[in-house]
């Protein structure tokens, strides 16, 4: 017994005094990028497609380019697990004053990182997702959330029903199926003022995570209230559960339009044939044929297209990947224009390189991304960088593009980020700075 | 030889009822403390200090909480993530309310309308008992989160349901809550809040109604019978827990993570803290700390352990191996010691009193 709790006790005072042991830091020579991934846990079959388009971007600007302007870029992981304690661990452990900007792919985890981010000086990028009203340049000025917020998703799928309509949504009933928590909630301001606008009925059904139990939910969808169109905002499992639910209770799959979280192949596949016809937005083309990605699995894969597919090359959320990172590289491009080009930037330098960012057709087309999004233009006030979207549908085997890219109705939408950030900037006693 | 009371008298009632009766505890306390206020914010990183440190001393204070209810007085409960939800949103609309307020004002009485709240959802504790109380506290936790995040006053009207902690100062100059404090203001400030909070719940589980709720503990009837009246001591025990648990939740959406949505505080939640003072010592205040650091640095230990001996190693494998360490660890301390880590020390000590000479 002696002997026994002896060991215990010094496994137990041998853990404790390993916990001041130090995150690993491997420091080489190059531009810093900590990403935050999450390969574990209940929506990891989402977030590796994500990590692997990162990862990939970053060694074909190594492999193909030598880096941005000769600068390597190097990059350190840490698994957040989409949860938003182990998110703000991450963080904190990957944070250094080099580093390029952090990409929190969670919105939960944007809203902890918010004030932290700037805090530290480090640029967050949130695209697609995160706090909306942050594309408010002047309260949020290390937030970047090009190309589309939420608002702006939301904007668009009512006004492509609307045009599915005949023009006129008078009388309509819209659901909105949405997971419960920071992110699903994003959308529901602005569906309620088109509502009001437009003069549809809507409906919200939260959903609690991880969105596994969907039944009465759906029951409740297909049997009372039979809306004309169904709009989701879920992650992970949620959307395939949604997706079989919905065809259980026989709701017609073209009247279901997802946001671009929810436009995947680990969406649409878990479902079957059920999920034939499925919609959801995407602000970047689906599919294998644009330069970038060739060029991916010439330099990264040593043109082996198999092994590319097997990493989920090809796919929306791989691709997404790319489009994302391809944004952070930009940005630290038009930085190191701004501060010296072929150095290693700061945060607060870098972040200087978001805020001039423009992509153009022609700055797209020389990327390898001609067709694959749309141009962006980030000023001091507008982050959002007046991005565009369109509307995707599954086929059993593939996702195509449906629809023409639609702009948002920005002006009404601006003025939102603004009300909602200046009410921000209020209670957290900050004061917006000037632009121009 | 070292550890060792021999030699040591009391004179008085007051000495031979103190907290630390042995010189060698009390010093070694005072000394602990010393050094976690004066030398660890000095050498600690931020890292350290902002995650882990600031973490481990606010689940310690919720497992405190925890404690009391579930180890002294024996009620099983599982709705500790929505007492923590109440007191981060009662300090989040207080202070946004009242911004003059000063901020450990702000916190008390959101601990104090937690304990409201933990009065009202221990009532049914008078009725049922064991499993079935903690399924009654469970209702508490999924009705108050639900609470929290279906109706908009409690945010404020954010469009996301997401609170976010303004700066607040503790003393002129320097904040502690919010991003734009510092990690050592905040660590120092959470350092001296939990320190004092627990040297309350170490004196309140030694008088009078900490004994009563022990008695009702080990077996109720015979409380009643000796005239302790089950009423009173369970539902004070009730708003006792939850107002350190409330406190503890107000702390961790200001002082750790510094914004905060009612999903944050689900049912995990409730199973971290009860898990927190099952392995820590079910009845001990001590193992309430020692159980907050299990289950709050090993998880981070193992992660940067495996990082720290090979860089290469890729994370999704790593946070796969943390589960399965962390969870065979679980088993083995369980296994080797049901009573705790707190049950652990007490042993390691008896042993030290011997040292070298057992007999």
């Amino acid at each position: 017994m002696r002997f026994k709790s002896l060991c215990v006790a010094a496994a137990g005072a041998a853990l404790l005094a390993t916990a001041a042991v130090q995150p690993a830091a491997a420091q080489e020579e190059g531009q810093y990028i900590p990403l935050l991934v999450y390969k574990s846990g209940p929506y990891a079959p989402n977030g590796i497609p994500i990590a692997t388009g990162w990862e990939d971007y970053l060694k074909l600007i190594n492999e193909r380019d030598g880096g941005v302007n000769g600068v390597k870029l190097v990059w350190e992981e840490c698994d957040t697990g989409y949860n938003n304690d182990r998110g703000v661990e991450c963080y904190e452990r990957l944070k250094r004053p080099t580093a390029a900007g952090v990409q929190p792919l969670s919105t939960g985890i944007t809203y902890a990182l918010i004030d932290r981010a700037t805090q530290d000086k480090i640029p967050l990028f949130t695209s697609g997702y995160g706090r909306t009203s942050a594309a408010y340049g002047p309260v949020f000025p290390y937030v970047f959330s090009a190309p589309l917020t939420y608002w702006s998703g939301a904007d668009v799928i009512v006004q492509y029903i609307k045009e599915q309509e005949g023009g006129s949504l008078d009388g309509k009933k819209i659901a909105l199926v949405y997971h419960d928590s920071a992110y699903g909630k994003e959308p529901i301001p602005t569906l309620e003022r088109l509502a009001e606008e437009e003069g549809f009925e809507l409906f919200l059904f939260p959903v609690a995570h991880p969105g596994l139990e969907q039944k009465a939910t759906w029951l409740q969808i297909g049997r009372q209230v039979r809306p004309d169109y169904v709009a989701m905002w879920g992650w992970g499992v949620m959307n395939s559960t949604a997706v079989k639910e919905a065809a259980a209770v026989g709701f017609p799959m073209d009247r279901f339009i997802g946001i671009w979280w929810s436009g995947s192949e680990p969406d649409v596949v878990p479902a079957g044939a059920d999920a034939n016809g499925y919609k959801a937005l995407s602000f970047h083309a689906p599919g294998e044929d644009y330069p970038v990605l060739q060029d991916v699995v010439e330099h990264v894969y040593g043109g082996d297209v198999e092994a590319a597919r097997e990493n989920a090359w090809g796919q929306v959320l791989y691709n997404r990947g790319i489009f994302l990172m391809a944004m952070q590289v930009e940005a630290i491009r038009r930085a190191q224009e701004i501060h010296g080009e072929g150095q290693v930037l700061t945060g607060e330098q870098i972040r200087d390189g978001w805020e001039s960012l423009e992509l153009t057709e022609d700055d797209l087309a020389a990327l390898g991304m001609a067709g694959f999004t749309k141009p962006v233009k980030i000023t001091c006030e507008d982050h959002e960088g007046g991005g565009q979207a369109f509307v995707q549908q599954w086929d059993g085997e593939s996702w195509n593009i449906v629809s023409d890219w639609y702009m948002p109705n920005r002006e009404p939408l601006k003025a939102a980020y603004r009300e909602d950030a200046l009410a921000y900037a209020a209670e957290k006693g900050i004061t917006p700075r000037e632009c121009n | 030889m070292l550890y060792r009371e021999a030699g040591q008298f009391k004179t008085s009632y007051a000495a031979d009822q103190s907290l630390f009766p042995i010189a060698q505890d009390k010093w070694g306390v005072v000394l602990l403390l010393a050094v976690a206020l004066f030398a660890v914010p000095f050498m600690a990183s931020e890292y350290m200090l902002s995650s882990i440190l600031i973490p481990f001393l606010v689940f310690s204070l919720a497992a405190i909480g925890l404690n009391i209810l579930t180890g002294y007085c024996g009620q099983l409960s599982l709705g500790t993530g929505g007492f923590m939800a109440c007191g981060a949103f009662f300090a989040y609309k207080l202070t946004t309310a009242f911004p003059e307020v000063h901020i450990v004002v702000v916190f008390l009485l959101s601990g104090f309308g937690t304990a409201l709240v933990g009065i009202l959802f221990g009532i049914p504790s008078l009725r049922i008992k064991g499993f079935y109380l903690a399924v009654a506290t469970l209702a508490a936790q999924f009705f108050l989160i639900w609470v929290f995040n279906k109706f908009g006053w409690w945010t404020n009207y954010s469009p996301s349901g997401v609170i976010s902690a303004p700066p607040r100062e503790v003393v002129p100059g320097v904040v502690v809550t919010g991003a734009s404090g510092t990690p050592e203001a905040k660590y120092v400030f959470l350092l001296v809040f939990v320190a004092i909070l627990a040297l309350l719940a170490k004196n309140l589980v030694r008088s009078r109604i900490g004994r009563s709720w022990m008695a009702i503990r080990d077996m109720d009837i015979a409380a009643e019978i000796i005239g302790i009246r089950p009423m009173f001591a369970k539902l004070s025990a009730f708003a006792v827990s939850s107002f350190f648990i409330g406190i503890a939740g107000a702390l961790w959406a200001f002082c750790y993570t510094g914004s905060v949505e009612a999903l944050a505080f689900e049912i995990n939640r409730s199973f971290q803290v009860l898990f927190m003072i099952i392995i820590g010592g079910l009845g001990s205040i001590m193992g309430s700390f020692m159980g907050a650091a299990f289950i709050v640095l090993l998880p981070l230990v193992l992660n940067n352990g495996m990082l720290w001996i090979d860089p290469t190693i890729s994370v999704a494998l790593v946070a796969h191996i943390e589960f399965m360490i962390f969870g065979a660890l679980i088993v083995f301390f369980l296994i080797v010691e049901p009573h705790g880590l707190a049950r652990l020390w007490q042993l390691a000590k008896e042993k030290l009193r011997l040292w070298p000479f057992p007999y």
